[in-house]
């Protein structure tokens, strides 16, 4: 397998792939901080996956006799105010934050690439109506045009998805573009130009896969501030409702018991921290590992 | 085959615009190799581009085996006339393997034994089928050179515009590129115009030169009368002289006076 991985000679396109992917791997091994933003996040989405085997009793069991206990060996993270145990709360809400934190970038991602390779690739006018747009868009503090956008939409985590998607977008089409403008005039792209490409094809498998480790990268360390504009929605009470297991949510309830049930703060905002901080490192040896040029 | 007939290429607009080219004239006989000589900024690539279809030319005739072709070219016109670019490195997409970038062309012209046709390609320019699953990053500059005449030669088309093909590589390998590119030239009966600013290398390929400075073709001769030395204009005797070595006598000739500074 390693000899395979590692030969000179590539017999298919598969092969060249597989070990374009090891290569990569490599790198992502050899960045120590990096590696350890990677294992928290895998580690989370074990969590998220396990949630029925670790969490067997729900996020919702109530238990109004054990309000409020500390954490011990029972409740490794003690109890919330109408007793129900911190520690599935969090296990539970590991899945919601992880969908939310997706299905932005699903539609981020895409969005933010679509409108900025468009206008790089094609400037002119294009560029100006979607630049200005582009503005229109960044001009507002993202949280702002959220808590907007749920106003109108009304509360709850997929509306929450869809604006936090509004905001996430822009700085990714700025980037896009600017690669684009780049590869615009690069040789590669005016020789598949004299072979008869056309807008499209050149888009899409010539200047797209040169943005895409860029976008994800940036995708990746804006992950961070996705999760807190979800936590800060949920805090304000415009993300998910009671008694989803939202880690924001729960931060909120928290607040009001902090003085005498600190875990129930402090611990929500340490699972935030956590996996802000994870992407946040993930994210910068990335780069690193999406290039091909640095093997 | 190439026929250009008082062509004028300008970049921008009003009072930014910048002639690059002017009234440029210039006949290409079938599988015949002309090549087209001068310093940087001189407007030969920009000819060159112009042939390709890659800048639009804002005056002036380029007809192309017999048909006059205008801003939009039709797939046949495109397939007709390939270029290889001077940089291998970036000419050729970074994220994609040999493979890849030889089925492009094959993708969007919708021809038939890909595979027959890639193989074939990759041999003609003497690479293995060991090159055909790498990135370029992977392959040397003259491998990178020859996947690039490879792509050029896929579409088989009949004019073959060379900017500069050699001038990145070592000169060992540069031997290498121009041999392949005149046994290619013998066996396809490609019609060639190349671009250089080193004499020699046209000389080797071309029969007929052509002189460009400040966008203006100053003369048309032949390889045999620049060897010779038999020019009419004192610009190509002053690029002659300067391309035998360093001399004094080919710098105080010129209007750049170094000796009086």
């Amino acid at each position: 397998m390693k000899t395979w991985l590692t030969a000179e000679i590539t017999t298919s396109a598969f092969h060249a792939r597989a070990q374009r992917f090891y290569y990569g791997w490599l790198r992502l091994r050899a960045n120590r901080l990096a590696f350890a933003g990677f294992c928290i996040l895998v580690g989370l989405c074990v969590v998220a996956i396990l949630a029925p085997l670790l969490a067997p009793e729900g996020s919702n069991e109530q238990s109004l006799a054990l309000r409020l206990r500390p954490p011990s060996r029972e409740h490794w993270f003690g109890t919330d105010e109408l007793g129900r145990d911190i520690f599935a709360r969090i296990v539970w809400g590991a899945r919601i934050t992880i969908r939310i934190s997706c299905l932005v970038a699903v539609i981020a991602a895409p969005i933010g690439l679509a409108v900025g390779t468009a206008a790089g690739y094609f400037g002119g006018w294009v560029d100006t109506v979607l630049m200005r747009l582009n503005d229109i868009f960044l001009s507002f503090p993202g949280l702002i045009l959220a808590l907007g956008f749920v106003a109108a939409l009304g509360p709850g985590i997929g509306n929450a998805v869809i604006a936090i998607a509004l905001t996430a977008w822009p700085p990714i089409a700025r980037l896009a573009r600017a690669e684009t403008l780049t590869i615009r005039a690069s040789d590669y792209i005016a020789a598949v130009r004299i072979q008869g490409a056309g807008p499209l094809r050149i888009i899409l498998r010539h200047i797209v896969p040169m943005c895409v480790p860029s976008v994800v990268v940036r995708i990746t360390l804006n992950m961070a501030g996705i999760i807190l504009t979800a936590a800060g929605l949920g805090f304000l009470g415009l993300g998910a409702q009671p008694p989803t297991p939202e880690w924001g949510a729960m931060l909120s309830t928290g607040r009001q018991n902090m003085l005498g049930a600190w875990w129930l703060a402090a611990v929500p905002g340490l699972a935030i921290l956590l996996t802000s901080l994870a992407f946040n490192l993930f994210g910068d040896g990335l780069r690193d590992v999406l290039d091909p040029r640095s093997e | 085959m190439i026929i250009l007939d008082n062509v004028t290429i300008a970049y921008g607009q009003g009072h930014r615009r910048l002639v690059a080219a002017r009234d440029v004239t210039l006949a290409v006989p079938e599988g015949a190799a002309v090549g087209l000589v001068g310093e940087s900024g001189s407007g030969k690539s920009t000819v060159l581009r112009a042939i390709a279809g890659l800048i639009p030319y804002s005056d002036g005739h380029i007809t192309l085996a017999g048909k006059s072709v205008g801003k939009r070219r039709t797939t046949a016109e495109k397939r007709m006339v390939q270029m290889v670019f001077q940089d291998p490195y970036g000419s050729l997409h970074p994220n994609q393997t040999v493979d890849q970038i030889l089925a492009m062309p094959i993708a969007i012209h919708r021809l038939d034994k890909g595979e027959a046709r890639i193989a074939k390609a990759l041999s003609e320019v003497g690479l293995g089928r060991e090159h055909r699953y790498r990135y370029p990053h992977q392959l040397s500059g003259g491998q990178r050179q020859r996947v690039a005449i490879a792509r050029a030669l896929i579409l088989e088309p009949s004019i073959l515009l060379l900017d500069e093909p050699t001038s990145a590589l070592d000169v060992s390998v540069q031997a290498e590129i121009l041999n392949l590119l005149a046994r290619l030239r013998r066996e396809h009966g490609l019609t060639m115009l190349m671009v250089s600013h080193d004499l020699a290398v046209i000389a080797h390929l071309c029969d007929t030169i052509g002189v460009m400075s400040r966008g203006l073709l100053l003369e048309t001769t032949t390889a045999d009368a620049m060897a010779s030395g038999e020019v009419v204009h004192e610009y190509t005797r002053q690029l002659l002289r300067s391309n035998a070595g360093f001399d004094r006598s080919s710098v105080s000739a010129g209007d750049l006076d170094i000796s009086a500074a």
